[in-house]
């Protein structure tokens, strides 16, 4: 097998592994915004979560636990952000980078509290994390040429979170295009008057919205703490929650292609990784930071001329008031 | 005895410090067409509101064809067989037909079931009463009628016995007016109750058995509609006698001041909104420009007023070739003599939380007279804006006051006092009387044809047919960008209107019809 197609079967490989964490948290913002709320909170969810994962499968030996912790702790913080911006009626992105600034500085203080390893969580036992899964005949495919590296290398090899956010994408397609739900919600997100003339609640919707965020969240948090990595890192979501935005106004907001742009990032990610260090001829070495810059360059780029407009839901980010006129 | 299909008892509510509605009593015969009518502000559509379960009542009682009903949300008042078609459309844009008539009874956890059910319910229904609407067309792509026949789709859909619709005939032509009503009185042959919400006397008339008024809140009297008249009617929403009629004499054109030549405009999306449209108005003249709102209309006063660059055509005041929207920007213009009463004084017109006498001089407040240097004197702005107060009976008389906590007619007022006053060559008014009501309508056009008088050139954009007739020297009718006719007010019929108006333009010269 050629050298050269190893190195592309690596990088795709190391690309899944890194987009699924965009994948989680554009899906999440995905359900918000299409219920009208801006989420600029998803970093702040997603770090809140890595944090809980990492500490609950710290102190029970459990992965599914800390699954758990995450979704919980994320829930509770997607709860305050409905609550400010739904009930209350605030602004929706305030709210939002409010919820970033607590949880960024809450999991660095509790972490040095409790683990006193400045604000890490202790390295986690293999136990205690999502392991890869070797799928069945992976280790005899590699003989098959082509297809059996493509089966032993790319698709076989990672946890169960992998498999379960690739199978999110056909899932909330479905529901939001085939589902009762998924009706009212996309109905909420662009007129919520209609909604409400209709019968239906404005503020359950947009409530399950956000609750369904804050879930999808936690799932890409523990993804970070205790599958991708052995346990919880300060910061760790590095602007991985804000990528996974632009990621959703590249996919116009739309399923399928949230997935392909979050790959699309990953593979950019794992890019960075691959050439950080290594020296171009004639332009020497590029700064990591430049790759690094590159998904929102993308974004700008592309949404400036090459995918044509994307029109967000027609009611996101505003509070809904029933008006007296 | 048949119990009443609507009998609201003792209505009362409150929105903070404005009594919308007070201890108000409205009962409505089943199998009837049945009017309320109000100036703004009346309550009526609080009354509606509180009825379609939008807003709880304070107190009072609702009872729904003799059964007492509590009436908390709109689920509850879908559930009681009341449909409300309201007048800014509730239907979500990116939506086909057959989701926005599925939504809140979608039949089950996933919409296929449901979707297939509603279609066929659709097609019987728009066909059973005439009302041809495709079931898969995306909403946003619909015309305004369309949507309201949708919305009546919607409602009948979900199994309305009582049909409420207000304002509804704002956004259509004459015919489709006429459609409408026809389809109305067929509902109510059929046993169904329907209540129309309108300010238009006429259409009062024209349609409903029997009529309620409100005034400030409260109900002042339901009268049997064969036996009032539009001048009873006026009085009894007013509390006064008032004229319905525009006096004026004849015109005495002088030269041209505005001319038009192929002038058109495109939207953001690259739409042609205005189809080479060329007009003139001449000193002393009053042209009106009636059609259905969204044809053009708006397009025009801005592309004339300096707000939006037309994308090719020439402008020209008294011979003075315009660059409209580029060089000359609303400010030169109305150093020009160019002043513009805007269509939506809410939206251009006014700032809503701003004092009185800072609304009254907005885009002047760079003159000597209001200050000098960086600082505006105070005194002064107050002192101007009390004169505009006292020529314009704006009331109260207080220029301190916020905007907002003023009526619509004496916003119109303000804006009206602050463009005509410094004696402008021509005047673009755009929507007079939108949300005006009734005495301060009559106030209004008599200072626009004292206007005229003194020798102004005035382009008059209104959606009220009858008021465009009544004011206006020369009528140009546009639809879908375009002009399609133009009439003198007093050689024309609504019918020909109606049929200008939705775009049927047939070579009759202007002496005919």
């Amino acid at each position: 097998m050629s050298e050269a197609f190893q190195i592309i079967l690596l990088a795709v490989d190391s690309a899944i592994r890194l987009s699924v964490p965009l994948l989680f948290a554009c899906l999440a913002g995905l359900y918000s915004e299409r219920a009208g709320v801006v989420d600029i909170g998803l970093e702040g969810k997603m770090l809140i979560g890595a944090f809980a994962a990492g500490a609950t499968a710290s102190l029970v030996p459990n992965p599914w636990m800390g699954l758990l912790a995450a979704v919980l702790a994320s829930v509770l913080f997607a709860l305050v952000h409905g609550f400010a911006s739904i009930t209350q009626r605030g602004n929706q992105i305030v709210a939002g980078v409010a919820i970033n600034v607590l949880a960024s500085g809450l999991t660095a203080i509790l972490g040095n509290a409790w683990f006193n390893q400045g604000g890490r969580t202790p390295q986690l036992p293999s136990g205690a994390r999502f392991n890869e899964i070797v799928l069945p005949f992976a280790e005899s495919a590699r003989a098959i040429p082509v297809f059996g590296a493509i089966y032993a290398e790319v698709i076989s090899g990672h946890s169960v979170l992998v498999y379960g956010a690739l199978a999110l994408v056909p899932l909330t397609w479905f529901i939001l295009y085939r589902t009762r739900w998924g009706l009212r919600l996309r109905a909420v997100g662009e007129n919520p008057a209609a909604v409400d003339t209709a019968g239906l609640s404005v503020t359950a919707l947009r409530y399950s919205a956000v609750i369904m965020a804050g879930i999808l969240c936690g799932f890409g948090g523990a993804y970070l703490a205790i599958a991708q990595s052995a346990g919880f890192i300060t910061d760790m979501t590095a602007g991985k929650g804000f990528i996974a935005l632009a990621a959703l106004i590249f996919a116009k907001w739309r399923p399928v292609p949230a997935l392909g742009a979050c790959f699309l990032f990953g593979l950019l990610d794992a890019v960075a990784l691959r050439i950080q260090g290594v020296s171009f001829p004639g332009i020497g070495q590029v700064p990591v930071q430049a790759i690094q810059a590159l998904p929102y360059l993308l974004t700008v780029v592309l949404l400036a001329g090459f995918i044509g407009k994307a029109t967000p839901p027609k009611a996101v980010g505003v509070p809904y008031l029933k008006d007296r006129s | 005895m048949i119990p009443p299909a609507i009998q609201m008892t003792g209505i009362d509510k409150r929105f903070g410090a404005v009594h919308a509605n007070r201890a108000v009593d409205l009962t409505v015969t089943k199998g009837t067409v049945h009017g309320l009518i109000g100036e703004n502000g009346a309550g009526k559509s609080t009354l509606m509101s509180i009825l379609y379960g939008f807003y709880a009542a304070d107190a009072g009682s609702i009872a729904i064809n003799g059964k007492p009903s509590l009436i908390r949300t709109s689920a509850d008042a879908i559930h009681s067989g009341i449909g409300m078609v309201h007048q800014h459309f509730m239907l979500v844009e990116t939506f086909t037909v057959v989701e926005n008539v599925m939504l809140g009874a979608e039949g089950g956890m996933f919409t296929a079931r449901g979707a297939a059910a509603v279609r066929s319910k659709l097609l019987e229904l728009s066909q059973a009463y005439g009302m041809d609407v495709d079931p898969d067309a995306v909403v946003s792509d619909l015309a305004v009628g369309e949507l309201q026949r949708v919305e009546i789709l919607k409602a009948l859909v979900k199994g309305a016995d009582i049909l409420i619709l207000d304002e509804p005939t704002a956004v259509l032509t004459p015919t489709e007016v006429d459609n409408l009503f026809v389809l109305l009185r067929r509902l109510a042959s059929e046993g169904k109750t329907v209540i129309i919400v309108t300010h238009k006397l006429k259409e009062i008339m024209a349609v409903t058995d029997r009529v309620s008024v409100m005034r400030r809140g409260e109900m002042v009297g339901t009268v049997e509609t064969a036996g009032t008249s539009p001048a009873d009617l006026a009085e009894l929403m007013v509390g006064r006698r008032v004229v319905l009629t525009v006096e004026k004499g004849p015109a005495r054109p002088g030269e041209v001041v505005l001319a038009v030549e192929d002038l058109c405009v495109r939207d953001a999306r690259g739409t042609l909104r205005l189809d080479h449209v060329s007009l003139s108005v001449k000193a002393g003249e009053i042209v009106g420009i009636a059609g259905v709102s969204g044809n053009g209309q708006s397009e025009l006063l801005e592309a004339i007023a300096g707000i939006r660059k037309p994308s090719s055509g020439r402008v020209s005041l008294k011979g003075e070739a315009l660059d409209c929207g580029g060089t000359d920007d609303p400010r030169t213009l109305r150093a020009k003599g160019l002043r513009h009463v805007p269509e939506d004084r809410h939206r251009m017109g006014l700032v809503k939380p701003f004092a009185a006498a800072e609304s009254a001089m907005l885009g002047c407040s760079d003159e000597e007279r209001f200050g000098k240097g960086l600082f505006l004197d105070r005194d002064l702005v107050m002192a101007d804006c009390a004169a505009k107060m006292a020529a314009f009976d704006v009331r109260p008389a207080d220029p301190g006051l916020r905007t907002a906590l003023f009526s619509g007619g004496n916003q119109q007022k303000i804006v009206l006092a602050r463009e005509i006053e410094r004696d402008p060559q021509l005047l673009l008014i755009g929507q007079p009387t939108r949300g005006v009501d009734i005495g301060a309508i009559e106030f209004i056009h008599k200072r626009i044809i004292a206007l005229r008088d003194a020798g102004k050139a005035i382009l008059l954009v209104s959606t009220e047919l009858d008021e465009v007739l009544a004011l206006s020297d020369r009528v140009l009718v546009m639809c879908g960008g375009k002009i399609t006719g133009e009439r003198l007010p007093d050689q024309t019929n609504e019918q020909d209107m109606g049929l200008l108006m939705a775009g049927v333009t047939s070579e009759q010269p202007k002496e005919a019809a």
